[in-house]
């Protein structure tokens, strides 16, 4: 098993490295930094002192192990557009895109998960039959439009909930935090369903088609014959083993949460990292571009290995060693 | 006659199910009028001299003040809404199925001789495989036009564009190909006939091509048509966020940008027009792409 | 104690009504072990299934009575017959591995089933559980219920299974196939614990198999099933060895007998190789036997396997498939290769045919020696010299090629016939050489039966002209009275084409029936080889006389 964990951990370095690597040619190959950061007025002169002084004639080899180094230690350049630090400019977004994805989240598993659950149990009812159409038009709509309708009618019809910004944060140490008023949760609310919807839809479909494997496998039919309570065979049996697939599911869905609120961001003029990363390909302002790529990837890494420990935490399999 | 049902238990199937049917008459509606948009349409979308602003945000035809030549309205430049969601969903078929193709090539041809050969390559693959997974589609997307904007020579990139944005979507959605084919192949390569054919001395190339592809075929279908349903959104959201194709040249997503400026002032037509011929439109193919998986998985029915 | 009258169940589908079993009589009373025996299709399933109330939906009982006791079965309620599952009856099936829940421990899992049933508390239910597990057999049992299921060999887990069935002290068991997936000294230990359950606990069993020899030795009275109903039933020794039934009758005639070689078993289908169609294939079969008949030999062949890494400090373990083995197949006879799962004998297959490479060793084809894994050509002669026939008829096919294209392949590959419809003809020959109806061969797999697919794997090797045939397990996937024809179809091809055959099997009955020589394999070693008269009469190794000894088979007395 520590082997185990130990591969994963090896593995996941790996990616990591290999996304640096890409950002870094990124930075390398595509425009010319000294032209992005001086214009025109500067001399040749200057501006090959400037190539000096950042090491771009350095060996490529050299650059890359700097690059990595500054990186870790979270130096991570500075924007063509903005001439701030990149540091900054995502450390200041990245609370209002982590807690639009917490909530979108929460959201997805709080509703997908007994609705997959419900739909699996009993397939023949109306209510089940209903629910599978609504989530078959949900996996179909863009989220972007799903922002759109909800926007036009909570918004502009009803006119219930603000259609963009955060409305009122709350700063916590470095952190502003929408949570902690009335008008920041009214603000997130539209959002984050926009987003929550995709995951949830997914997430429901998925926990179906599990639970219906589940339920046909041959320990659901011995331990009916052993005349278990059927409430305990629903539960602490099949909902139990459809879960560890799930989990490595819900996992990748996190990393799609992230993904998609770039859109949902942009719908609502959300003050995420999403929104910045936009705004930096439209102006080709490639070192936010390069880091946005490092930060997400990692994130989604991280996910991705918390969910294979959890894997082997739940079962047993992957911790003991078998009687063969 | 239960035997003849038996076979074409397919067909039997498709012709019961209205929701089906409904799907694919309306995927078909959609395709034949993209295919044949320079007929049918009223007016080239791309042709400046085709529309003037005179016509402009004309309303659909049961409201007042509308033009008859316009059924459905036209956008704030004169432009038919009929025209442009035929040129747009033209726009957006070609890109979705350019890049499924080029993405199923790729993935099914990575997968399956990863599944084949094992060892290093699979390997290799795999890894590959994982990086690109630690980015989703919309940022691998995103990425590589951002990357085709600062490399490509601004006079060329808007000739480039839609080959540049197929390239991005394929990119994304190949490893979802490569992954099942992948685990397919392990399954078949299990398989008796399999060792067969490699026992008798038959050509690698030929192995996969001829006795293991054509078994791994079923869920490879379904993963189409879900990814066609993936390229088509992927697009449309590029096109939205307008990172996508232009005003001048509008697929679907497009007309959607295009639209949302006009959410708050009333001429709700081109906003929702292109909307719901884009969400029918993803929505059929989902629903034959459901169908197709029950098909192939009669357990779950 | 259980009373079946006049059971039918139906199946509805869209294509109309599923008749699985039709007119079903049976009585089993306490302690008795009833045997329902039957070949594929017969719907023994069915009856054990309709007994508990599990049947697959949307199967139904149509009409019939179900008895428990006094209590009628169908008149129960989902939950009346719910709380009588486990209670009165209980039931368990072939495959321990998936029957129990791979996240739950075994306590937990005999604790619920303990508790579903009667009001004690879990210390008592722990206790009576624990006791239950020592009773059946399982040692140390206070620690090992704490053990997950993956934790335990294939036997111990059909034992805790079992356990599980009887916590809550039925009065009838049904259990479907249980030994049949586990090796013989298993299943004989298995057996044996369900005899002293049946006589101690006056448990009545119903047990369903399509092992004759199971039924053999433990059954007291048997049903003989066949397209869902009734063929015959009555005492155990009436019904194998005076059968009155013309299928019972031919049922056993099918049966291979462990204790001697019958030359052909005697079966409905005659596969005499008479047919005039089959002709044309049969001269040009005879016309590639010109040379010498070709014999095969291993000498200190060793095969290893690495074992996927467990430890980042110690090095992967390696598992040793094959130890060392040397045969000696003389040409034109029939070696067979007996051993249980995970003695090396699929193992061996695919080291002669160039699928696995061997650590040391040698092997030679007619006195060449054969190269040996990835050093083998993909033109090298052994290629087409040496065919084989697979176990799973459903995975040896392709599925997405006609038949046609499957028996073509060989005759284009090897060069054989280069006009295309030459090759055709020749294929449909070769198919009524086997038995088959011509027309076969526009037709696709999925539409013959087991029994028909291996025929047509039999083709498709004869048409590489082979003169080195493996047969790895060709008919243990097959019915006993399918097997029979084709182990007809083997022997006469061999008598008359004169191929050498190395004939691998798990079940030392049929092999007694094919081969001239014998090797018995164990654990990747050679624990004896000899004659076949030899080893089955006189073995010398200890294993092969425990395997001999506990092989279940009809006692030969009640052969009349």
């Amino acid at each position: 098993m520590a082997y185990f964990i130990l591969k994963r951990i090896v593995q996941s370095v790996f990616v990591m490295v290999a996304v640096a690597f890409l950002a870094f040619s990124l930075f390398r190959f595509v425009g010319d930094p000294i032209t992005q950061m001086t214009g025109v007025e500067t001399s040749i002169e200057d501006q090959e002192r400037l190539r000096e002084e950042l090491g771009l004639n350095e060996p490529f080899i050299s650059q890359f192990l700097r690059f990595t180094c500054e990186m870790l230690q979270g130096d991570f350049g500075f924007s063509y557009r903005t001439r701030q630090p990149v540091a900054n400019m995502i450390a200041d977004r990245i609370p209002a895109t982590l807690e639009l994805g917490v909530v979108a989240l929460i959201i997805s598993l709080l509703v997908g998960v007994p609705a997959g659950v419900y739909t699996a149990l009993k397939p023949r009812g109306v209510l089940s039959q209903t629910i599978l159409m609504t989530t078959l038009v949900g996996v179909s709509i863009p989220t972007f439009v799903i922002g759109i309708m909800l926007i036009f009618i909570f918004g502009v019809q009803l006119g219930w909930l603000p259609t963009f910004g955060r409305g009122g944060t709350v700063a916590i140490g470095n952190w502003d935090s929408s949570f902690f008023t009335l008008n920041g949760w009214r603000a997130l609310l539209l959002p984050a369903i926009t987003l929550g919807v995709y995951q949830l839809t997914l997430t429901m479909r998925l926990v179906r088609a599990e639970m219906m494997e589940v339920m046909r496998s041959d320990y659901i039919r011995f331990a009916m014959a052993r005349g278990v309570p059927m409430r305990r065979l629903h539960y602490k049996h099949a909902l139990r083993n459809t879960m560890v697939p799930v989990i490595t599911i819900v996992g990748l869905q996190f990393g799609g949460v992230i993904a998609f609120s770039i859109v949902t961001e942009s719908v609502f003029q959300w003050p995420g990292m999403g929104l910045l990363f936009l705004e930096s390909i439209r102006f080709v302002d490639i070192p936010v571009m390069g880091v946005y790529l490092v930060v997400i990837a990692f994130f989604f890494v991280l996910v991705n290995l918390v969910v294979d420990l959890l894997y082997v935490a739940i079962d047993p399999r992957l911790r003991i060693k078998d009687a063969s | 006659m239960s035997a003849f049902l038996k076979k074409y238990e397919g067909l039997w199937l498709f012709l019961i199910s209205p929701a089906a049917i409904i799907a694919a008459a309306v995927a078909a509606l959609i395709v034949f009028g993209a295919v044949f948009a320079s007929w049918i349409a009223l007016v080239n979308p791309y042709d400046l001299a085709s529309f003037s602003l005179f016509d402009g945000l004309l309303p659909p035809f049961w409201q007042e003040g509308a033009n008859s030549k316009y059924l459905l309205g036209t956008d704030d430049q004169g432009r038919d809404m009929i025209s442009s969601i035929l040129y747009g969903a033209r726009l957006s078929l070609i890109i979705g199925l350019s890049a499924l193709a080029i993405a199923a090539v790729l993935g099914v041809g990575l997968g399956l001789a990863a599944g084949y050969y094992g060892g290093r390559f699979d390997v290799v693959v795999m890894r590959i495989a994982d990086v690109q997974l630690a980015l989703p589609a919309i940022l691998t997307a995103l990425l590589i036009d951002g990357i085709a904007r600062g490399i490509l020579p601004q006079a060329i990139q808007q000739e480039l564009r839609v080959m540049v944005l197929t390239l991005a979507i394929a990119l994304s959605l190949w490893v979802n190909f490569a992954r099942t084919a992948r685990a397919s192949t392990f399954v078949e390569m299990n398989k008796e006939y399999v060792q067969a054919a490699i026992m008798m001395g038959q050509r690698p190339l030929r192995v996969m091509f001829v006795h293991i592809l054509p078994n791994i075929l079923g869920p490879l279908l379904v993963i189409m048509t879900v990814d066609l349903a993936s390229a088509i959104l992927l697009e449309a959201t590029l096109s939205f966020l307008g990172i996508g194709l232009p005003a001048d040249s509008p697929s679907l997503g497009t007309l959607i940008r295009i639209g949302m400026q006009f959410l708050l002032s009333g001429e709700w037509w081109i906003l929702w027009i292109p909307t719901l011929v884009l969400v029918a439109l993803v929505v059929s193919i989902n629903i034959l792409g459901d169908f197709l998986r029950d098909i192939f998985n009669p357990r779950l029915r | 104690m259980l009373k079946i009258t006049g059971l039918t169940v139906k199946f509805p589908s869209r294509f109309g009504y599923f008749t699985a079993i039709e007119n079903v009589d049976m009585s089993i009373k306490p302690g008795e072990i009833h045997g329902l025996v039957g070949e594929s299709g017969a719907g023994k399933s069915t009856v054990g299934a309709a007994v508990i109330g599990l049947l697959q939906s949307p199967g139904y009982v149509a009409s019939g009575t179900l008895l428990l006791g006094e209590t009628d079965l169908q008149a129960l309620t989902f939950t009346q017959a719910h709380e009588i599952r486990g209670a009165r009856i209980s039931m368990i099936f072939q495959d321990p591995q998936t029957s129990l829940n791979p996240l739950m421990t075994i306590e937990d899992q005999l604790i619920e089933t303990i508790q579903a049933h009667s009001d004690i508390s879990h210390t008592a239910a722990l206790k009576q559980a624990v006791d239950l597990l020592e009773e059946i057999g399982i040692e140390n049992a206070s620690q090992r219920i704490k053990a997950y299921p993956h934790q335990f060999s294939g036997g111990m887990r059909q034992r805790v299974v079992i356990a599980l069935a009887i916590c809550t002290d039925p009065d009838l068991i049904i259990a479907d196939e249980p030994t049949t997936a586990l090796d013989v000294a298993v299943q004989s230990q298995v057996l044996n614990l369900i005899q002293r359950l049946a006589k101690q606990r006056q448990i009545a069993f119903m047990l369903i198999t399509h092992d004759i020899g199971v039924i053999a030795q433990v059954a007291d009275r048997v049903t003989v099933m066949r397209n869902g109903r009734v063929m015959e039933a009555g005492e155990t020794a009436q019904v194998l060895g005076a059968p009155k039934n013309l299928y019972t009758r031919a049922l056993m005639d099918a049966v291979p007998p462990l204790d001697r070689k019958i030359d052909r078993f005697r079966v409905l289908k005659d596969d005499r190789i008479a047919s005039s169609r089959g002709r044309m294939a049969e001269r040009w079969l005879l016309e590639g036997q010109q040379h010498d008949l070709t014999g095969l030999s291993v000498h200190n062949l060793t095969v290893t396997f690495e074992e996927p890494r467990r430890s980042l400090f110690c090095k992967p373990p390696i598992y040793v498939a094959l130890n060392n083995v040397t045969l000696n197949i003389k040409p034109g006879s029939i070696m067979g290769l007996v051993g249980e799962s995970g003695s090396g004998k699929s193992t061996l297959a695919k080291v002669i045919t160039g699928l696995v490479t061997p650590q040391s060793g040698e092997m030679r084809l007619g006195g060449a020696v054969l190269p040996v894994g990835k050093s083998r050509n993909r033109h090298h002669l052994s290629r087409q010299l040496v065919q084989m026939i697979f176990q799973d008829p459903y995975s040896s096919l392709n599925s997405r090629h006609s038949v046609g294209d499957i028996l073509t392949e060989p005759l284009w590959f090897y060069g054989f016939i280069k006009n295309p419809v030459e090759r055709k003809n020749m294929a449909a020959s070769m198919l009524s050489l086997v038995g088959m109806p011509p027309d076969a061969i526009n037709k696709y797999p999925h539409q013959f039966s087991g029994g028909q697919r291996q025929r047509i794997a039999v083709a498709r090797a004869l048409l590489a002209r082979p003169r080195f045939l493996i047969c790895d397990e060709p008919t243990s996937a097959l019915d006993v009275s399918i097997q029979a024809e084709i182990l007809n179809l083997l022997k006469e091809l061999q008598a008359t084409f004169g191929l050498t055959i190395l004939f691998i099997s798990h079940n030392l009955a049929v092999v007694r029936q094919m081969a001239d020589d014998t090797a018995v394999l164990r654990n990747g070693r050679v624990e004896e080889v000899n004659t076949t008269d030899a080893v089955y009469e006189a073995p010398q190794a200890e294993y092969t006389k425990s395997l001999l000894a506990q092989t279940p088979v009809m006692p030969p007395s009640w052969r009349t």
